[in-house]
């Protein structure tokens, strides 16, 4: 008897365990791991809090690991030429249970290996019916188990009106992926779908976010919903559209949609088909890097997205990053006065972030900086001081061109520029 | 030069700063420690440490820095880091030196030091808030051990607190020898005996599931690397190898 019960639970953990191996596997092709941006404390005694943003370990491939990224099932109905799931491609399928998911979650979080949860899915029978079950299992971790870790649900296109609202009560963000840049590029590459079927959720969610922040600001008392504010996903170079035409896209979901965040997916081959890139095509990393730093760009310096793309310069310069490419551009602007100037066009010197931009701004109050000091408050020298004067006498060439700045820099810096060029987020 | 010796307590640190004031001492160095002969021919000050001495220098500060600044300098010097404690007294003096509140004058080599150690300690901070790894034990208490740099304990206890309510826990310090233990209601310090037993036997009795658990945790840190991207370079510099020895994906 007992050693049946064994066979059992042993048979159990290896179901269990492959199952988390190919629905990991599904599931890892989706960039976004954020955490960040809930604010959701743990008031019941429960489990748990959604505040920090905390990446709890790092791929081999460098990126941050902060939620349990899984897919529900990677059964599908539809056939989207870059997924490994599409129906037609001949690969083993499983399915979680809802129980299953419920306990991963709990117990991975109890470990402090996870934030949270990021749970997406195929599309098994129809939208709705997969839906309805993404949301049984945040609403059975939010009330059975008292978890206020963070949790992501990815809405599946088309997914009725009632079940978007139920999945804000409970999750902290909730994301529609566009998948590709352009309308052109999705019905190319994903016939079964269509943007509408992704725009009218995100209308919805974004509606439905600002109504209820209202109803919060109101009563103390009104839920929740998707506190965390809502996101979405581009893949890179898997269709042809350039950079101009990825940023204006992301620039109007900004702007139009109240995105939390774009997230650029570099394209990994991994099917062959006629209409995608060669397998062995290599990931644009350096370009998605680009991307990554544009939209900072735009998010936190205060550029406007024709000020890094443009019809004359439609791609993003792989060798140099755009707030360099930016100021290459505009010479005329330069030098500021490091002592003078205001944050804002500080924030625009190539080898200033934004947090040294800050600290000039207030150790200047005390007394003139010097390149010493600079340099010690953390600023890229070797970068900055072609766009920067500051206190010092000694004498400095003003009279390079654009181009010649650019070779300067990157001979002094090759070795540097390209691993900062891997490195995603990790900025100026 | 003098060299002036106190016990490691943040109240011997301000009674230090009294003392230099009172003597008029200019150029001093401090480190902590007892007292030991074979520093008999430098000029040496041991420091006894004086809550009413210490207090007067607080107050002090306070009038001179904001809470903020207050406790910037508090953790800078919990953090324990080695041979550091030369540049807060001079952080200090520089502090009551200056007619007006100085703490953000990043072109003083003593500001910048101290924000660069608070950047630290923070930094440590964060990664242990990633890094540590409970093991649940036979009595569903959630075990972990760690290693840090630097002493930051103290500053992880209110993170856990407020994140593990409903769960027994403990982050034990293994380099500085003492924990924190979590009974469901309060953070209390403790001090494990290893002496006679090693600390992997202290924790032998891990709960039926926690095995199963692990090696769920390890196979999805497999899962999700995607080869075609590696960059081992990048791994390691977000994850340095001294923290390995604690990470159950690294087992
Ligand atoms: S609907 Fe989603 S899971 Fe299905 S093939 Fe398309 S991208 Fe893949």
């Amino acid at each position: 008897m007992l050693k049946i019960l064994v066979f059992l639970i042993g048979m159990n953990a290896d179901r269990i365990t492959e199952k988390l191996n190919i629905l990991a596997d599904a599931a890892k092709y989706d960039v976004s791991c954020a955490s960040s941006g809930s604010k959701r404390k743990n008031e019941n005694k429960g489990l748990g809090n959604a505040s920090n943003g905390i990446c709890h370990t790092y791929t081999e491939d460098g990126r941050c690991v902060s939620l349990l990224k899984i897919l529900l099932t990677n059964h599908c109905i539809f056939d989207c030429a870059y997924c490994v799931s599409r129906k037609s491609n001949d690969i083993k399928r499983a399915a979680f249970t809802v129980q299953e998911v419920v306990d991963l979650t709990i117990n991975f979080y109890r470990r402090n290996y996870i934030e949270g949860l990021f749970l997406s899915s195929g599309i098994f029978y129809n939208a709705d019916y997969t839906m309805e079950r993404l949301v049984r299992i945040a609403k059975k971790l939010r009330t059975e188990h008292k978890f206020n870790g963070y949790i992501h649900l990815k809405s599946i296109p088309g997914a009725s009106d009632e079940l978007m609202r139920e999945a804000g009560l409970y999750a902290d963000r909730l994301s529609v992926n566009l998948e590709m840049p352009t309308e052109e590029g999705l019905k190319l590459l994903a016939p079964d779908k269509n943007r509408q079927d992704m725009i009218q959720p995100m209308n919805f969610l974004k509606k439905e976010i600002i109504q209820r922040t209202e109803e919060k600001a109101l009563f103390k008392k009104a839920p929740q919903f998707a506190p965390a504010g809502q996101s979405t996903q581009v893949i890179i170079g898997a269709t042809p559209e350039n950079d101009q035409q990825i940023l204006y896209t992301a620039n109007h979901f900004y702007k139009n949609f109240n995105l939390k965040r774009v997230y650029y997916s570099g394209y990994v081959p991994v099917l062959s088909d006629s209409r995608l890139p060669a397998l062995n095509t290599s990931v644009p990393m350096v370009r998605e890097n680009r991307l990554y730093q544009a939209d900072w760009l735009m998010r936190f310096y205060g550029f406007h997205v024709s000020e890094i793309v443009d019809q004359h310069n439609p791609h993003l310069d792989l060798d140099i990053d755009p707030k360099l490419g930016w100021a290459l551009r505009n010479l005329q602007a330069f030098p500021i006065d490091i002592n003078k100037a205001d944050l804002q066009l500080i924030l625009r010197v190539p080898g200033i972030g934004v947090q040294s931009a800050q600290k000039i701004v207030s150790a200047r109050m005390f007394g003139k900086l010097n390149w010493e000091q600079l340099k010690k408050i953390g600023i890229a020298v070797n970068r900055a001081k072609y766009f920067i004067t500051c206190n010092s006498n000694s004498f400095e060439r003003r009279d390079l061109t654009g181009t010649a700045i650019k070779q300067y820099i990157l001979s002094q810096s090759q070795s540097k520029y390209i691993k900062a060029a891997t490195t995603q987020l990790n900025l100026f | 030069m003098t060299t002036l010796i106190y016990d490691g307590t943040f109240e011997g640190l301000l009674t230090a700063v009294f003392e230099i004031y009172e003597r008029k001492l200019s150029y001093v160095k401090i480190r902590k420690g007892e007292w030991l002969s074979t520093a008999l021919f430098e000029d040496v000050l041991q420091i006894y440490t004086d809550s009413n001495r210490a207090a007067r220098v607080l107050k002090g500060l306070q009038q001179k820095l904001s809470n903020e600044g207050m406790k910037r300098l508090y953790i800078a010097h919990l953090a324990d880091m080695d041979d550091e404690d030369s540049m807060l007294v001079g952080y200090i003096r520089y502090v009551f030196d200056s007619p007006h509140n100085v703490e953000e004058d990043y072109g003083n080599k003593y500001v910048l030091r101290l924000s660069e150690m608070v950047r630290m300690v923070r930094r440590e901070k964060h990664r242990m808030e990633a890094f540590i790894r409970f093991q649940e034990l036979a009595d569903t208490t959630f075990y972990s051990a760690i290693e840090p740099d630097f002493n930051v304990l103290p500053l992880l206890s209110r993170h856990f607190k407020d994140r593990y309510t409903d769960q027994k826990w403990i982050i034990y310090d293994l380099k500085r020898n003492y924990g924190l233990y979590y009974d469901l209601h309060d953070v209390q310090c403790i001090a494990l005996d290893f002496s006679t037993s090693s600390p992997s036997n202290v924790i032998s009795a891990f709960s039926e599931n926690e095995g199963l658990y692990q090696r769920l945790w390890q196979n999805y840190f497999k899962s999700v690397n995607i080869p075609a991207r590696k960059n081992t370079k990048l791994h390691m510099r977000h994850i340095p190898k001294r923290y390995w020895r604690h990470l159950t994906e690294k087992f």
